[in-house]
């Protein structure tokens, strides 16, 4: 009787750790209910982002008075007293001809943010009322057989964007295009690896810049006699040479590494060639071939900004290039002001690889 | 004339001087219809005999002759269950019978192949789960989408390789009797690889043990004369089975023992004493 009543005490306790167990797991599927979990995910990464935003501010400012300071000096070495003290009046009351050129504050870069939303804004009011006036003129040329008139105003900062997504996106395309069937070939054979390896090792650390030069020596003499714009072309094939080596080589290590069971099941099977490549080697070296595009794809939108800065093609590129060239007072912040946009719009890039990634793995947890 | 039969078959991995025998001088015969065990330790060369015979490796000598023809290559004819099930992990359950279905009777048309797809899965009780993938499933489950596989190709002889070596005890029982039950019905020939005595007293017409490698080779035969179907329960009381239980127990020990005396060299241990830290 003792006995029994032991065992049903050891199970209770048992009943309510294992309820324990189930409850705080319960919290960590449901955030909502959870405090601690909310602090984490969304209290941490806002004063992250404060402390960084502070930090800057600080760091713009400090950086603005050593500049606004040295400026003053120079006035007084140069032109005297009188000089210095009208600079430095000048300075205090935010006169755009004599501000500090420096790393803009965050306050600065907001505002470039909206001077080149409030552009924009502009420049496609402006195309619109373009596009309305000469319809009915272009309506006639195009029956009398001449080509349209078209819109030759400068672009605005949101159209480099997509200007830039353009040429990243025919870029991936070429390196997807090139790269996978080229892996998927090396990597079914031995032979043809080992042929290969000494192209891949030596083209792959080759600097974007150099890719960008080779294109241009052959582009500019296949285009010699049309006269297109062939700017856009050069970048696109620099950005996916550059960026097709990471799925070239992911995808022959992905076919050359397919697991030893799958090949036995499909000898077994007897599955012809053709077959065993489409039906067991590829679907399981999609994750790693879905890898590798995704290393591709990022790696072509870091280069691009090189690439199109160098290549005189419009995009983010040029615009960073343009506004530094440009030197007036609010470039530097528009500078800053597209390099998060460049962050931003390659990390959402690389989520949608992400994405796409874990919908052809079969092996769901393997990638985060 | 033996259905299956093994003549001198020796098998080699490597070349020259790291040359490992693996299996050396192999001779068995399967006669139609029997259902043959082969017992051994891990290691011994079980899967390299198993894939001899299915045709995915090629003997360094001897001959494997299969309905009186030397083996080249795999065949649909024998159908193999594999260690680790070997199921793709991209394809749904019926995807994965359907694909050696196609291949097995490429003529048949599609509905035809979607009535034999379901009607292995039916076999194997997995109906309920024909639509989900491999990483869903148990273990047995897994097993069981495997022997539905091997045989939705309709093999005239099944090789299984240790097929239920990872499972747990109670999985192991039901299957060894769900691929019996379906073993009896047609009785095709079988060959069973596996490293569990039980489980051969349990199945086979007859046990062979496989002395380990390197050169492993085949012991002498113990013939298992009980009748089926087999009870379990009733198996323990058997004075035949328990017999040849010890027998091949005792077989397989002594072998073992062999093995250790072999490798019993002694080494000279240098004399050390701890040194002190204190002083």
């Amino acid at each position: 009787m003792k006995q029994s009543v032991t065992v049903s005490k050891t199970a209770d306790l048992k009943v309510s750790s294992a309820l324990k167990i189930l409850v705080s797991r319960l919290n960590i599927k449901a955030p909502k209910f959870n405090p601690n979990t909310i602090f984490k995910k969304v209290v941490v990464p806002i004063l992250s982002i404060l402390l960084f935003i502070g930090l800057w501010h600080v760091g713009a400012r400090s950086l603005y008075n050593i500049e606004a300071d040295f400026k003053i000096e120079k006035a007084l070495a140069d032109q005297g007293q009188a000089a210095a003290d009208s600079m430095a009046a000048c300075i205090a009351s935010g006169d755009i001809s004599c501000q500090p050129n420096t790393l803009p504050s965050p306050a600065q870069v907001w505002d470039s943010f909206n001077t080149l939303i409030a552009d924009h804004q502009v420049i496609s009011a402006d195309k619109l009322a373009f596009k309305d006036k000469t319809a009915a003129l272009n309506e006639k040329r195009i029956a009398e057989g001449k080509d349209p008139i078209t819109y030759t105003g400068r672009p605005s900062f949101v159209d480099q964007i997509f200007t830039s997504l353009k040429t990243v996106f025919a870029g991936f395309l070429l390196a997807f295009m090139i790269a996978v069937p080229i892996g998927i070939v090396i990597g079914l054979s031995q032979t043809l690896r080992n042929s290969f390896n000494w192209l891949i090792q030596v083209f792959k650390p080759v600097s974007p810049v150099v890719w960008l030069l080779l294109v241009f020596m052959i582009v500019k003499t296949m285009t010699k006699d049309s006269n297109q714009d062939s700017a856009f072309i050069i970048s696109f094939i620099s950005v996916g040479l550059c960026a097709m080596w990471a799925t070239l080589v992911n995808t022959a290590m992905g076919v050359s590494s397919v697991d030893k069971d799958y090949i036995n099941v499909a000898k077994v099977l007897k599955l012809k060639p053709l077959q065993k490549v489409f039906k067991v080697i590829l679907p399981s070296s999609l994750p790693l071939i879905f890898t590798g595009l995704r290393i591709t794809l990022s790696v072509a939108w870091m280069v691009l900004i090189a690439i199109e800065l160098l290549a005189q093609s419009p995009g983010l590129g040029s615009f960073v290039w343009e506004e530094f060239q440009n030197g007036a007072n609010d470039s530097n912040s528009k500078i800053i002001v597209a390099m998060f946009v460049i962050g931003i719009i390659g990390f959402l890039l690389d989520r949608i690889m992400l994405t796409i990634q874990n919908m052809v793995s079969f092996n769901k947890n393997a990638a985060t | 004339m033996a259905y299956l039969e093994l003549n001198n078959v020796c098998k080699t991995y490597g070349e020259g001087v790291h040359a490992t025998e693996v299996l050396s001088d192999i001779n068995l015969s399967i006669e139609e219809g029997e259902f043959v065990a082969i017992v051994g330790f891990t290691g011994s060369g079980k899967t390299t005999l198993v894939n001899l015979i299915n045709g995915l490796l090629k003997p360094t000598g001897g001959e494997i002759l299969f309905k009186g023809k030397a083996v080249s290559g795999t065949s649909h004819e024998r159908g193999v269950i594999f260690q680790n099930y070997s199921l793709l992990p991209w394809l749904t359950v019926g995807q994965n019978v359907s694909m050696a279905v196609r291949e097995a009777f490429p003529n048949e048309k599609r509905k035809a192949v979607k009535e034999r797809v379901a009607q292995y899965v039916e076999m194997v009780g997995l109906t309920p789960a024909i639509s989900k993938r491999p990483k869903e499933l148990s273990g047995g489950m897994r097993q069981r989408v495997a022997v539905a596989r091997a045989l939705s190709m309709n093999p005239e002889m099944i090789i299984m390789d240790e097929p239920l070596g990872a499972l747990d005890a109670l999985t192991r029982g039901n299957l060894q009797d769900e691929i019996l039950k379906i073993w009896s019905k047609d009785r095709r020939t079988a060959l069973l690889i596996t490293n569990d005595v039980d489980e051969g007293l349990y199945m086979a017409d007859r046990i062979i043990p496989l002395r380990p490698g390197p050169r492993a080779t085949l012991g002498p035969e113990f013939k298992i004369d009980i009748e089926r179907p087999r009870d379990k329960t009733e198996l323990n009381d058997n004075p035949f089975y328990k017999k040849t239980r010890n027998a091949i127990i005792e077989y397989l020990m002594s072998i073992g023992e062999e093995r250790k005396t072999v490798s019993g060299k002694v080494y000279a241990l240098p004399e050390l004493s701890p040194k002190s830290f204190v002083a």
